[in-house]
């Protein structure tokens, strides 16, 4: 499993990761508060900048903000039919603002490092009987048992085609069942291993 | 939580992930890509129940907080979340506690008509409740406008409910999880 993470040593990847988030929500919530053009194109040319700062190919930036594209084209045309340019040029620029900041933060930090921040953010529900700890452990499964599934679901598949069917919910419920199985012993291996 | 729960737990995120590699057609003209993910918040709710079904989609989450790609489609990270489609993402779990609190309610009674019932409920309906606004409020577009950009997706949010369904109701048969209520 390939992570978002593009690994560079630059001022942007040493912010701590908390620090990221508390930015993007702060300036998420500004760029809704500022309707001038001026502003709101200042503030993506610093984003722009930011990441030239943290050195990202655009590549790495392309596939998803390309998710993006047709969305950004709709609305736009959209504000443009329906209010006028300005209102047009507004929105544009607020999403896409946005959505590079938050993908940057997502680009300077490592998985582990957000993993860590969840992590201490769970903290204050301890009392409420919610261990933090447990995350890491809990992603660090999920992320094995990916390629594990996916082979489970092949297995299944193959088993089928030989008999000759092929119908999804068919499907679905032996590799449910099998899941369900492997979770028993999964959850018998933690034991032994002295998991509390 | 014993060590069977969080290995259930991690397990049903794994499925989660592994739904969004299915191929998906991607509508013209439509925001979001149609995706087989629901079919996992359906299933993690029907067949976990509230508590674990709803904690293995926020496990979910949290991968794609973290900056995974495992959203449909290789997309992942706080791009998405703060997009339009974000709202999508934060309803997923609530749309699994959903689903999981109906059916331990109904589990005596459990059968095809009354999953069907409370899996288009908490597979569609309460994710459209959070989603569309979302939408609405990161595009700046009407509600209205929203709407109906999001209508595109009935269709294949009813064939996902039959199909989580029609699994939800075997796998009680075969392999029971959610313990009956005295």
């Amino acid at each position: 499993m390939l992570s978002l993470y593009h690994d560079a040593r630059t001022p942007v990847h040493v912010v701590p990761a908390g620090v990221k988030l508390l930015v993007l929500a702060t300036v998420g919530t500004g760029l809704f508060l500022v309707s001038s053009i001026p502003a709101l194109t200042a503030a993506l040319v610093v984003v722009l900048g930011l990441y030239a700062v943290a050195r990202i190919p655009w590549r790495a930036t392309g596939r998803q903000v390309l998710g993006l594209t047709p969305f950004l084209a709709l609305i736009v045309l959209a504000q443009l039919i329906f209010t006028d340019a300005r209102t047009a040029i507004l929105v544009g620029e607020r999403l896409l603002t946005l959505v590079l900041l938050a993908n940057l933060v997502t680009l300077t930090t490592r998985t582990s490092a957000m993993v860590e921040t969840i992590e201490r953010a769970l903290t204050p529900l301890r009392p409420l009987g919610v261990r933090p700890e447990r995350v890491g452990l809990l992603v660090a499964m999920t992320i094995r048992f990916i390629p594990v599934i996916r082979e489970q679901a092949e297995l299944v598949r193959d088993a089928q085609r030989a008999r000759g069917i092929e119908r999804s919910t068919v499907f679905l419920v032996p590799l449910l069942v099998r899941t369900l199985r492997m979770a028993d012993g999964v959850g018998e291996a933690l034991d032994a291993r002295g998991l509390d | 939580m014993r060590s069977r729960d969080l290995a259930q737990i991690a397990l049903f995120a794994a499925i989660m992930v592994v739904l969004g590699f299915f191929p998906l057609i991607q509508l013209p003209g439509a925001f979001a890509p149609f995706t087989s993910q629901t079919l996992g918040v359906i299933l993690a709710g029907s067949i976990l129940g509230a508590k674990r079904g709803a904690l293995a989609i926020v496990l979910f989450d949290v991968l794609v907080f973290a900056g995974l790609p495992v959203l449909a489609g290789g997309r992942g990270g706080m791009g998405v979340i703060m997009g339009p489609t974000g709202g999508f993402v934060i309803a997923y779990p609530i749309g699994a506690l959903v689903i999981g609190l109906l059916t331990e309610r109904a589990w005596k009674h459990y059968n095809l008509p009354i999953a069907l019932l409370i899996n288009f409920l908490g597979g569609a309906i309460v994710l459209y409740a959070i989603g569309i606004p979302w939408m609405a409020a990161a595009a700046h577009i009407s509600l209205g406008k929203a709407i109906t950009t999001s209508v595109a997706f009935l269709p294949g949010d009813v064939v996902k409910t039959v199909i989580g369904s029609l699994a939800a109701v075997a796998v009680r048969r075969a392999y029971p999880m959610i313990p009956a209520r005295a």
